[in-house]
């Protein structure tokens, strides 16, 4: 196929990023490590009971902890080929591939499948980093999770690509980690920030919310709700638009 | 010019303009390059090259005028994989190296060249395993040359190709234009080199402030300056005396030698061998391309008539 070699180099680009390693893979692991143990056999993440007495729809901490940080990591690894449009771009190397028979689409699916891969490893470190601290999943658990994870994190790809076509390149990095932090931070990836009340509703319509939240299919499927489905789904349906105007404004301008 | 069809040319314009706010970078630009010539656009910086070459790569739109680029738009000719290209500025992407980029380049393209073949004709094999973020600026732009070249298309637009590229690479990188235009290949590079143009270009469109104000082969330019020079030792004259010389221009001195620049340079050697009969190490030569040049598009701070005086051919000739 036509487009392969460019795929294939887009995602040995997006490998031999230092940055992806250790700030997607490394770090989220070592600050499992670092918290996860002592917590081993704690809750966490609970809502207030609808009664509004006592805690419910608690998980283990460290299956908590573990999705907390496989979705920080892998937030950071789809958005982070955003930067590397911006640096294209400063470079007018963006411009030079103007010139080529590139198409668009193969572009797009080289960007998403390199934001992807980047990802996969954040997850299946934490998974394994999990299960040596005690989690178990069964297989459909384990699946359904993953599932959520990696649509959760479709907006993120989007957003990646948007910032990369419309941040400059000296400011991108700033752009996008502050992107990343705050929605991890809101999303419960650094401690549950809020167990009820008005604050839990705004920030059940982050997709960060429902990333961190995707262990816990492992206490049932009444715990992952269509809601979260739906709150990524817009979230996706509104960035992947978003990212093909900027990729489009962008052409226009070079 | 030979008779081309919009079907068959290389690249045909009519009228082409293109502004940026109050700057009119190209103003009435008609062109036909035929398929398999190489063709020099040459102008000082500012004359609207870059901005004609993004033109005929899609990468500017015209705001009048129209282009062809193989009988299509240029948006479609280079989505065709018809051309190749090395623009002007920009560097390299990074993580990759030397021999992976080239490859890249080289994958886009319909029917590309082998990679190792445009590695070593563009004197690049010896840094193919280079990070592409870790060359001289010289060896960069031999890597952008490569990548062109990979692509095989059928017309190459290189925009000032050897821009800041030492004496010997510069020889490398034409032989390689050559090779490409002896395939049969249409060339479109743009250079200030003048004598870059002449060289290597069957045909120099000379280009200043958005308008061609020659076209032809570089002799035929400097054929439409109409004076040649003389050089020639001659002590201990006066240099007015010259100057009312039949034929003569102008007058310089250089210690023992004077150089007349002539109109009619029959008449001033006549002149010169009758009246001073000590004279001796004659020479006349032609302008140089350089002078033809500045000839042509007059001062770059000049005002518009000095230079629409100057491209009227021949316009110093007397009668």
């Amino acid at each position: 196929m036509k487009g392969t070699i460019h795929v294939r180099y887009e995602i040995l680009r997006s490998a031999r990023n230092p940055l992806l390693l250790g700030i997607s893979w490394a770090l989220p692991l070592v600050v499992f490590y670092a918290v996860a143990p002592e917590q081993r056999h704690a809750l966490a993440d609970c809502l207030t009971a609808p009664n509004g007495h006592g805690m419910t729809d608690c998980v283990s901490f460290p299956l908590y902890f573990m999705t907390a940080m496989a979705a920080y990591g892998a937030m950071w690894a789809t958005i982070a080929p955003g930067a590397r449009i911006a640096r294209d771009r400063g470079k007018g190397w963006i411009r030079q591939l103007r010139t080529t028979p590139l198409r668009a689409r193969t572009e797009a699916v080289a960007k998403v499948l390199a934001s992807y891969l980047g990802a996969l490893p954040a997850l299946v470190l934490l998974y394994l980093a999990g299960v040596s601290l005690g989690v178990r999943l069964d297989a459909a658990q384990w699946f359904e999770m993953t599932g959520l994870l990696l649509v959760g994190l479709a907006p993120f790809v989007a957003i990646g690509i948007v910032f990369g076509h419309l941040v400059p390149p000296d400011a991108i990095t700033v752009a996008e980690a502050g992107f990343v932090v705050i929605l991890a931070l809101l999303g419960g990836a650094f401690g549950t920030l809020f167990a009820g009340g008005v604050m839990l509703r705004v920030v059940k319509l982050l997709p960060s919310y429902w990333l961190v939240q995707a262990g816990k299919t492992a206490i049932g499927s009444g715990s992952w709700p269509a809601e979260a489905w739906i709150v990524v789904g817009i979230w996706t349906l509104c960035s992947v638009p978003l990212a093909a105007l900027a990729y489009q404004h962008d052409k226009a301008r070079v | 010019m030979a008779v081309v069809s919009a079907e068959t040319a290389g690249i045909r314009t009519t009228g082409l303009t293109k502004s940026y706010g109050s700057v009119h970078a190209v103003r009435g630009i008609d062109l036909v390059i035929a398929p398999g010539e190489t063709v020099a656009l040459l102008g000082p910086n500012g004359a609207g090259k870059t901005t004609t070459v993004d033109i005929f790569l899609g990468l500017a739109r015209p705001d009048g005028g129209t282009v062809f680029v193989f009988g299509a738009s240029p948006t479609e000719a280079v989505r065709s994989g018809w051309v190749g290209a090395m623009l002007q500025s920009g560097s390299l992407p990074d993580h990759l190296r030397v021999r992976e980029l080239v490859t890249l380049l080289a994958s886009y393209y319909p029917h590309p060249r082998r990679v190792d073949e445009v590695l070593d004709q563009t004197g690049t094999a010896d840094i193919a395993g280079r990070w592409t973020n870790k060359l001289s600026g010289g060896q960069a732009q031999r890597v952008r040359f490569a990548a062109a070249l990979a692509s095989n298309a059928d017309l190459l637009i290189l925009d000032e190709p050897t821009a800041g590229i030492d004496v010997e690479g510069r020889r490398e990188i034409w032989r390689a234009i050559r090779a490409v235009a002896e395939r049969g290949k249409t060339v479109l590079f743009a250079t200030h080199y003048l004598e870059e143009a002449d060289a290597n270009a069957d045909r120099i469109v000379l280009i200043a402030r958005g308008e061609i104000v020659a076209d032809g082969p570089g002799s035929e330019i400097k054929a439409k300056v109409g004076s040649r020079t003389v050089k020639a030792t001659l002590p201990g004259v006066e240099l007015a005396e010259l100057r009312a010389l039949p034929g003569v221009l102008g007058a310089e001195r250089h210690g023992e030698a004077v150089t007349l620049s002539c109109s009619d340079t029959d008449a001033a050697l006549g002149a010169l061998f009758g009246s001073f009969p000590a004279v001796r190490d004659v020479e006349v030569r032609g302008a140089s391309l350089e002078e033809a040049f500045l000839e042509l598009t007059g001062d770059e701070h000049g005002d518009q008539d000095a230079k629409v005086e100057a491209s009227r051919p021949g316009n110093e000739e007397p009668g």
